[in-house]
């Protein structure tokens, strides 16, 4: 009946389409959809993506090309602005400068406890210096999680920031990661590592180094172990071995529990 | 549309997160055109239809499934569009620093071949306006979103017919309005 009446006619005209920014800026006060912009990294430029919780990926322009392209992978909406807001662009800059994680907040929220404690183990490493999968494990109270400590960093949503290019095979060699065995060779050598040499001392066996007149034996890439001159210099295929010399574990980089 | 709520009210019960994008799209357009009847310009109106929907995602993370399940979808967003209208219609006429803005000196971004349609908006803005606020509402909520009257009597609290009666005299007064404007 209500069809003969115009003003219902001009009513129902009155309907208008919501503008296009508002689903948009709800999913963003929603933290359901992220902003992410290009920034500077160690091996070039990258996609740094973030939303009110914290950053929520980082993917160098290497291995994603174009904004498509990073919208397609991204697990969530996202839209490109120029740059991070202030605060976070300055705990961004300062992470991608010294190489630790520091202050940055990383949006962990839809990870899973094991992962989480793996990646903030893995935080704690510092530049120039690597750790196998093992020692994640073990130093998260669960040493008989060596593959799941790799799956759990190949799923690392924020490469390079939390640096799981510094976690290497058992036996010393450098192994896979999520952007390419390339990728982790390069960002080694950019924090002053040569991956060559990682390589060649890992295909001699040895896994271990000590000095001689501290009888403490370290990782390789430790910060002590790099002060140990050539003359004390002591080498080990194994903890046991160095166990078996009298020598006991650095307390700082920890090869044994 | 109802259909589609229904299957999308199941997602939502499921996984809020994935679904509430979609529950956005669905119900947008009526929110952004009941809201620019019920404030002053379409800025107020944007502003109002994000923070229903902001509401409307924090109580969904609060509800448990069955919860979620059991809600009648747009009579529960118009609910919390309606309480943010009028929140927002309060605090402006505490702190009138500006004075209303009409569609069609509003300098914002719609093409100008709206703009003959936008003049239309701010006259039955007015026209509206001189309503008592549940006719209003009810002619609104009927003839501009679109609601069926079951709908609007669960997102106001009064009954069907009295939602229905509500829509007639207030389209008698409009009648009257425009017979006046006419002379």
């Amino acid at each position: 009946m209500n069809h003969s009446d115009p003003i219902v006619d001009i009513l129902v005209e009155l309907g208008r389409t919501a503008p296009g920014g508002v689903i948009d800026a709800v999913l963003r006060r929603t933290d359901l959809a992220d902003e992410y912009a290009v920034v500077e990294g160690p091996t070039g430029p990258a996609y740094v993506s973030w939303n009110g919780r914290g950053v929520t990926a980082f993917v160098p322009l290497d291995v994603v090309g174009s904004p498509d392209d990073f919208e397609r992978r991204h697990p969530r909406p996202a839209t490109q602005i120029d740059a991070p807001p202030d605060r976070l662009a300055r705990h961004l800059e300062h992470t991608l400068e010294t190489g630790r994680l520091g202050r940055l907040p990383v949006d962990l929220s839809s990870i899973g406890e094991f992962q989480r404690a793996v990646l903030e183990k893995c935080a704690e490493i510092p530049p120039g210096e690597i750790r196998p999968y093992g020692w994640i494990a073990r130093e998260i109270g669960n040493p008989g999680a060596v593959r799941a400590v790799g799956t759990a960093l190949g799923r690392n949503p924020v490469p390079v920031l939390i640096p799981c290019h510094r976690v290497v095979r058992t036996d010393g060699r450098i192994g896979n990661y999520a952007y390419g065995s390339p990728m982790k060779r390069a960002l080694l050598e950019h924090e002053g590592l040569d991956p060559e040499a990682i390589e060649v001392t890992a295909s001699r066996g040895v896994r271990l180094v000590g000095s001689n007149t501290t009888d403490i034996y370290c990782y390789p890439t430790c910060r002590h172990a790099k002060r140990i001159s050539g003359t004390h210099r002591v080498e080990f295929r194994s903890e046991a071995a160095a166990e078996q010399a009298g020598y006991r574990p650095c307390k700082v980089c920890r090869p044994a529990a | 549309m109802t259909v589609t709520l229904d299957r999308l009210q199941e997602r939502l019960a499921d996984d809020t997160d994935g679904a509430f994008p979609d529950l956005v799209r669905s119900l947008q357009d009526g929110v952004y055109s009941g809201a620019l009847q019920f404030t002053r310009n379409r800025h107020d109106a944007e502003d109002v239809t994000q923070d229903t929907f902001v509401r409307a995602y924090r109580a969904l993370c609060s509800y448990d499934a069955d919860r979620i399940r059991s809600l009648q979808l747009r009579p529960w967003i118009w609910a919390i569009a309606l309480n943010v209208c009028r929140n927002r219609v309060r605090a402006k006429s505490r702190h009138p620093e500006a004075p209303p803005v009409d569609e069609h000196i509003d300098p914002s971004t719609d093409p100008a071949s709206e703009a003959a349609a936008n003049v239309d908006i701010a006259a039955w803005r007015t026209r509206l306006g001189t309503l008592p606020g549940p006719q209003r509402t009810a002619i609104v909520l009927h003839h501009v979103v679109g609601m069926p009257y079951e709908e609007i009597s669960e997102t106001t609290g009064r009954s069907g017919s009295t939602c229905r009666s509500d829509v007639r005299r207030g389209l008698a007064v409009l009648r009257t309005l425009i017979e006046e404007e006419g002379t």
